[in-house]
């Protein structure tokens, strides 16, 4: 060994040059890529049927349709409500996450739940409580304003689990740098919030370009409203898939902005020891300030829908209470929403895998087709499937069948999202060990990772059938006859303008919601491991 | 030496855990120091009082005169500009190794560029690995790029929270003798929390031993080793021989026979502290066995290579009483059963009256 000048001596010789780049890993399970693929390629069928019908047209046809004024202003109407919502919902959920997760707010863990709780009111009978609140209402501020309470909890739960999970001496150092609360919080912490900010971002983006009952209340045309009413007066084939595939190119859109700026950096800590627990920062006469913001919140998204629902219920009285109705639409909502959900966190774990183990330019557009799928409105996933069965396989068309193949396209992402995350928490160096340990590959990936993951995918299980229960387009056009979930039922009467009598069925929705809302804030509590 | 940090009476507890009970201390400018303790004793609660990421609730902590902490109104970690190195690095994991050296760095700071190198070269990493990011660092490189980030700052007071426990053993060493000549050469006061004994011996000028929140005893590696305050200090430090004896005079009876202790002043009966590497044992013919000096018969050999470990049973004790565990060189072991007179070499220490 050679002698080393005085100040550049620390034991550079024990160390090998090893380049630890992250190494790519080939697709070694070959079974899951196999799976992964054929659910992407099932994905694309949606897509396919519109790009089928749209050259069924032909391009002068087609051209007409899409080139006219009325869609340039969808178009507007569509990216205003994304330009402004999805900002607002990611600065709302990074105010509250800080607050119950980093600030010593009383009642932290309160406020925590009833940030997560508006997801248990689906976006119709949020919009449905301020129509009736509020006739008058409509327009680009009435969307934004119901979107924002509706979906700003899909943003807040990722955003406080994170923000949970950051090892706080990465923060001690940033402060022994120089660098003052605000520095370390907009240099260090906000970076680090990067992905579930991003990922939370995604999904609302998706959310507001599929709904369709919010916007119809609020008399807010985006392009969803416009291809069902198409399609309702007219059963016009291709005006409706000529709208809906302007409605891809925006879902590509968001896509490729969230794929291009997500980046692939490992955000998981550092190091090795356990993370010791961060200190909450005294909020001191900022306090009542403070509260303000969790309790205006909770107020608009919860306070005005128990309001409005406890208002049509008592004047209501018994009379809408028809439990001949009331009771078949209980069970079949549940039994709908299991299995659909049970099959789409099994669709979707191949893909989850692939995307945190084998990432890579294929891997990502075959997700990025999961995504693509879950972002169309059910109309179209509804639409497709009801062209495809009619024409090759005629014994599944109206049936149960049918209707669970909607919700597996239409809530992928859903179950990918979570499963994604989980995923990313279980270290492949965990399974590697089990493997050293004597367990097949299959073993290990079972009894190590998979068992890691099995919260986040109770959560994805959950998130997944408070989707289904809370469908309504799909359901509408495919259920076999006779089948009145609590959402069609509702929707049927409000559309009748019968708000006292559609009150009970809104009520049964918001309550079997609550327990899966609970569970999946429970969840989010356990994946940061406290 | 001027003191440049100094720390007065300082308390803190948690609910009902009395975490630190008034700890005195004070740091020379330009040394380094050493805060060892088992986990639990406290020591970390008191590097992050001195880094300023918690509050005292009573006591000072004042750094080259200016007052940093008087009680709970205390100047914030940011302001201190003091050096943090932590167990694992904490290394931004949303940024490369360039920009983790540099976080302290203004953008706008003229040369930022030759600074980072000048950096990288001081903690002896290659340039090329200034894209990287921390995942793709070894333990040992991460901690290497924490402690470059921290010196950019150019500290006048550098804290290590166990930075060498997550490196293997033989990197440890050898870090370790870096991270002190490199301090020392930039003219860096050092404190090191550990809980290894002999890292705090051989890193620092000056060890701080910590139990259940009281620093018991304070001072230099080699005073603190062979004349520790109480039995549970000294075998915190190493491995320890005690025996009861009678003392006077300078010198001690005891089962070893008459050997010199360290304090004149002590007579009486009194426990007394000898290293096991304090033993010389040489191999005798059994008839050369007398009064006049100690003899004893091998029972055991731990053959650990360099040093080996021999059990010697004294002649004369009693079958039931644990027999000496002395260090010997691995080149001349005396076999088991074989009759050894044991010598010791300097003197013992007398334990303070309990």
């Amino acid at each position: 060994m050679q002698a080393v000048s005085s100040g550049a001596v620390i034991a550079a010789p024990v160390l090998p040059p090893v380049n630890r780049a992250r190494p790519r890993r080939a697709w070694s399970f070959s079974w899951v890529a196999a799976a992964a693929l054929l659910v992407s390629l099932f994905a694309l069928l949606p897509l396919g049927f519109v790009l089928w019908v749209g050259w069924q047209t032909g391009w002068e046809v087609a051209s007409a349709m899409i080139f006219r004024p009325r869609v340039g202003e969808l178009l507007v109407n569509t990216a205003w409500l994304v330009a402004l919502v999805v900002p607002l919902c990611t600065v709302l959920a990074i105010a509250l996450a800080w607050l119950t997760e980093r600030s010593d707010l009383p009642g932290a863990r309160w406020w925590s739940w009833l940030a997560v709780a508006p997801l248990a009111v689906p976006a119709f009978v949020h919009s449905y409580a301020w129509i009736s609140l509020t006739p008058g209402l409509h327009g680009l501020f009435a969307g934004v304003l119901v979107s924002v309470l509706a979906y700003f909890p899909f943003m807040y739960l990722p955003i406080s689990a994170a923000l949970r999970r950051l090892d706080p001496a990465i923060e001690d150092t940033a402060a022994s740098l120089g660098l003052g609360p605000w520095q370390v919080f907009r240099r260090v912490v906000l970076p680090q919030l990067r992905l579930p900010v991003w990922g939370g971002a995604l999904l609302v983006g998706l959310h507001l370009l599929a709904e369709y009952g919010l916007y119809v209340m609020i008399r807010f045309d985006t392009f969803t409203t416009a291809i069902v009413d198409q399609f309702q007066s007219s059963y016009n084939g291709p005006a409706a898939n000529m709208l809906a595939g302007v409605l891809v190119g925006c879902c590509f859109a968001l896509l490729a902005v969230e794929a291009g700026t997500r980046g692939d950096e490992r955000y998981a800590r550092v190091g090795t020891g356990a993370a010791r627990e961060a200190a909450r920062r005294a909020l001191g006469k900022w306090t009542p300030l403070c509260i303000a913001l969790p309790l205006v919140t909770a107020l608009l998204s919860l306070g005005v829908p128990l309001v409005t629902l406890t208002r049509w219920l008592v004047s209501g009285g018994a009379a809408v209470w028809p439990m001949r109705y009331i009771g078949p639409a209980i069970w079949q909502t549940i039994a709908l929403a299991l299995a659909g959900a049970l099959l789409t966190t099994l669709v979707a774990l191949p893909m989850a895998w692939l995307s945190i183990r084998a990432p890579g330019r294929l891997q990502r557009m075959l997700e990025a087709c999961n995504y693509m799928v879950g972002s169309l409105p059910g109309v179209v996933i509804a639409l497709a499937l009801v062209t495809v069965t009619v024409r090759v396989a005629l014994p599944l068309y109206q049936t149960v069948v049918t209707v669970l193949l909607a919700y597996m396209l239409m809530f992928l992402p859903r179950a990918l999202v979570s499963l994604r995350a989980g995923i990313a928490q279980a270290p492949v160096e965990l399974e590697h060990a089990a493997r050293s340990l004597g367990h097949s590959p299959l073993r290990a990936v079972w009894g190590v990772t998979l068992r890691l993951t099995a919260p986040a995918a109770a959560a994805g299980v959950a998130m997944v059938s408070l989707g289904i229960a809370n469908e309504l387009t799909a359901t509408l056009l495919l259920a076999p006859n006779g089948t009145q979930t609590l959402a069609t039922a509702f929707w049927a009467l409000s559309s009748e303008i019968d708000y006292a009598g559609a009150a009970p069925y809104a009520l049964i929705m918001v309550l079997l919601s609550l327990p899966m809302t609970w569970l999946l804030y429970l969840q989010s509590k356990k994946t940061a491991g406290r | 030496m001027n003191q440049l940090l100094e720390i007065s009476a300082v308390r803190k507890s948690y609910g009902p855990v009395n975490v630190l009970g008034g700890i005195d201390l004070g740091v020379a400018a330009g040394s380094r120091t050493a805060i060892v303790g088992p986990s639990g004793s406290g020591k970390t609660t008191l590097l992050r009082i001195i880094a300023g990421f918690e509050v005292p609730d009573a006591g000072t902590v004042t750094l080259g005169g200016e007052r940093l902490a008087n009680g709970p109104d205390a100047v914030p970690a940011h302001k201190r500009g003091i050096g943090f190195v932590p167990q694992d690095g904490a290394l931004f994991p949303h940024l490369n190794v360039a920009d983790n050296v540099g976080f302290g760095l203004a953008r706008s700071l003229p040369g930022r560029a030759e600074r980072i190198a000048e950096l990288m070269d001081m903690v002896a990493l290659d340039t090329t690995m200034l894209q990287r990011r921390p995942h793709e660092l070894s333990g040992g490189q991460q901690q290497r790029v924490a402690l470059a980030r921290a010196l950019a700052q150019r500290p006048r007071l550098m804290l290590l929270d166990e930075p060498f426990s997550a490196l293997d053993t033989g990197l440890r060493a050898a870090t370790r003798k870096a991270v002190a000549q490199l301090l020392t050469s930039a003219g860096i006061t050092t404190i090191l929390v550990t809980h290894d004994q002999s890292e705090a011996l051989s890193f620092a000028d000056q060890v701080a031993v910590m139990r259940a929140g009281q620093l018991v005893q304070v001072g230099t590696p080699m005073a603190l080793y062979l004349r520790p305050r109480d039995a549970a200090t000294a075998s915190f430090l190493g491995d320890t021989i005690v025996l009861p004896a009678q003392v006077g005079a300078g010198w001690a009876d005891c089962a070893l026979g008459r050997i010199a202790v360290n304090q004149a002043e002590r007579s009486g009966a009194a426990q007394i502290m000898l290293r096991p590497e304090q033993l010389q044992l040489a191999e005798v013919p059994v008839e050369s066995v007398d009064s006049a000096a100690c003899f004893g018969e091998v029972t055991d050999i731990d053959f650990g290579g360099p040093v080996c470990v021999v059990s010697v049973r004294l002649l004369g004790a009693a079958s039931a009483t644990a027999p000496l565990q002395v260090r010997s060189p691995g080149v001349h072991v005396p076999p088991v059963g074989a009759t050894v007179r044991v010598a010791v070499a300097g003197s013992a220490h007398v334990f303070e009256a309990a």
